[in-house]
């Protein structure tokens, strides 16, 4: 198992060979990518180096597990703050990924450690959160910006609605159940497709550190079932928190929340 | 010009109703009684703040100061969904949802069966056979009547019109004209009050029982159209088609 997962300095210098190839192909077509290409494969080493050498502490057995948690906690902010960035429009959205986040991480944790499906320890609970966050990131920023695009675009026929007499849960339902789709369709083809198109890879890095492939198949289900879940639960959580934010108690569309008109 | 109708019925009563906006107030200082019967027309010049006033009627917008009452009962102290439904809103922009016109009226009355749809659509000069047909698919026109069917729908005591006529020929903008006279006639089993807003002098001719001209966010003038034809001020005048 150790033999297959360690490919040493020297392993990982002659995979360095594949970016030479990116490089070439880069000069070639005067694609002007050279030095990206090359900032990119040198950050991902120091950074991954970095988180390597930090794993060491939190997932070593020996260590209390408030590392580990301290850790996820760290997880959860960086990817609230990476949410903000890439959806600068969505008003108060920190606080609202955070709570988003946190309740996918209480959920899909709880579930996964809270009934025995994995042992809590460090180096379960870091990746595990790890896909959950990672995952539920990318939901949480189509969620977040189609539910203001939807609030922009159809302010008439929001307005017209809530003129009608609908509350305001109403008169936006059709508008929060789009954003829904929207954000959780892709996940949703990611898992029929799993295995078909591409490995997975949780599944992946199992196989090449040795495990039984059918023993790799069940971890990754159950990864597969937490991504689904935790994508679910913070799509749900952004989607009810920022449609309170757009309306006032009295079931109109609050001023200070609506989305500028185009 | 048209005659006035004896307006008695208390609607609306307006104090001190103030809309902050930029670079002037939306709003400023309005104090006016609106009758729940008849059709009183708001007119007035772009941005003097005609629909500001109609959305707080009907609760889109809360005023910065002042107070709204309909009926003796404060705005702030009755039930908003109940009350959009007894003051139903047209807008200026004819916005229908996705589906069928009659899934459109049954947005305003769950339980409407499609003979009750058909005379609505009658009532609002739009062919019955229309009820299946996709709304999104209907010309402007088609879909400020079914816009003006759906409101109709909710059984509503007054009707806020924002230039409801102003995406329409002026074929239709006359039948619409009459349908909001007959409703509003005393005699009319529906007996609907209106608030038009509009900014065509000649309208405000043919539909007003009472005028009220606002200009940069506070009333100008008030009366009936014949009235103030003859006001010193040549804004109000204009307003009302007295001053061409």
């Amino acid at each position: 198992m150790n033999d297959l997962a360690d490919i040493g300095l020297g392993g990982l210098a002659i995979s360095g060979i594949l970016i030479a190839v990116a490089l070439a192909l880069s000069l070639v077509r005067r694609l002007g990518l050279e030095k990206d290409l090359l900032v990119a494969a040198v950050r991902a080493l120091v950074q991954l180096l970095i988180v390597g050498f930090a794993l060491r502490i939190v997932v070593d057995d020996d260590d209390p597990l408030v590392f580990t948690w301290v850790w996820v906690v760290l997880m959860v902010v960086v990817a609230a703050w990476t949410v903000r960035r890439r959806a600068p429009e969505v008003p108060n959205v920190i606080p609202l990924a955070l709570v988003s986040f946190t309740a996918a991480a209480i959920v899909s944790l709880g579930v996964l450690f809270g009934l025995g499906v994995f042992e809590p320890t460090g180096r379960a609970i870091v990746p595990l959160a790890g896909m959950m966050v990672g995952n539920s990131m990318t939901a949480t920023v189509v969620v977040a910006r189609r539910i203001v695009a939807e609030a922009r675009d159809h302010r008439d026929l929001i307005e017209a609605r809530l003129a009608l007499g609908f509350s305001s849960h109403d008169a936006f339902a059709p508008h929060l159940r789009e954003a829904l789709r929207t954000g959780l369709v892709p996940q949703i083809e990611t898992t029929k497709t799993v295995g078909l198109i591409a490995l997975p890879g949780a599944m992946t890095g199992l196989i090449l550190a040795g495990v039984e492939p059918v023993d790799a198949v069940r971890v990754q289900v159950a990864v597969m079932y937490l991504v689904l879940g935790s994508v679910s639960t913070t799509a749900a959580v952004m989607a009810l928190g920022l449609t309170k934010g757009l309306f006032t108690s009295d079931h109109r569309l609050d001023v200070a929340a609506r989305p500028p008109t185009p | 010009m048209r005659q006035s109708l004896a307006v008695t019925e208390p609607g609306f009563e307006l104090k001190g109703v103030r809309v902050e906006g930029s670079p002037r107030p939306r709003l400023d200082g309005i104090d006016l009684c609106i009758p729940a019967d008849g059709i009183t027309v708001i007119a007035g010049a772009s941005g003097s703040g005609k629909s500001s006033l109609l959305r707080l009627l009907n609760r889109l917008d809360v005023a910065d100061a002042g107070s709204i009452a309909w009926r003796g009962v404060p705005l702030a102290e009755t039930d908003v969904l109940m009350h959009r439904r007894e003051v139903g809103m047209v807008f200026q922009r004819p916005t229908v949802a996705p589906g069928t016109v009659l899934e459109n009226l049954r947005l305003a009355a769950i339980d409407l069966d499609e003979e009750a749809a058909a005379d609505l659509c009658s009532l609002v000069n739009l062919d019955p056979n229309f009820l299946g047909r996709s709304a999104t698919e209907l010309s402007g026109g088609e879909k400020q009547r079914v816009c003006l069917a759906r409101t109709i729908a909710t059984g509503p005591a007054m009707i806020l019109a924002d230039e409801p006529t102003s995406s329409l020929d002026p074929e239709v903008t006359e039948k619409i004209e009459d349908l909001a006279r007959r409703l509003a006639h005393p005699e009319s089993p529906m007996q609907v009050g209106w608030v038009w807003v509009s900014h065509d002098p000649g309208q405000v001719g043919r539909v007003a029982d009472r005028v009220v001209v606002l200009s940069e966010g506070k009333v100008a003038a008030e009366g009936s159209a014949e009235e103030l034809s003859s006001h010193e001020a040549s804004d109000v005048r204009r307003a009302v088609g007295g001053d061409r």
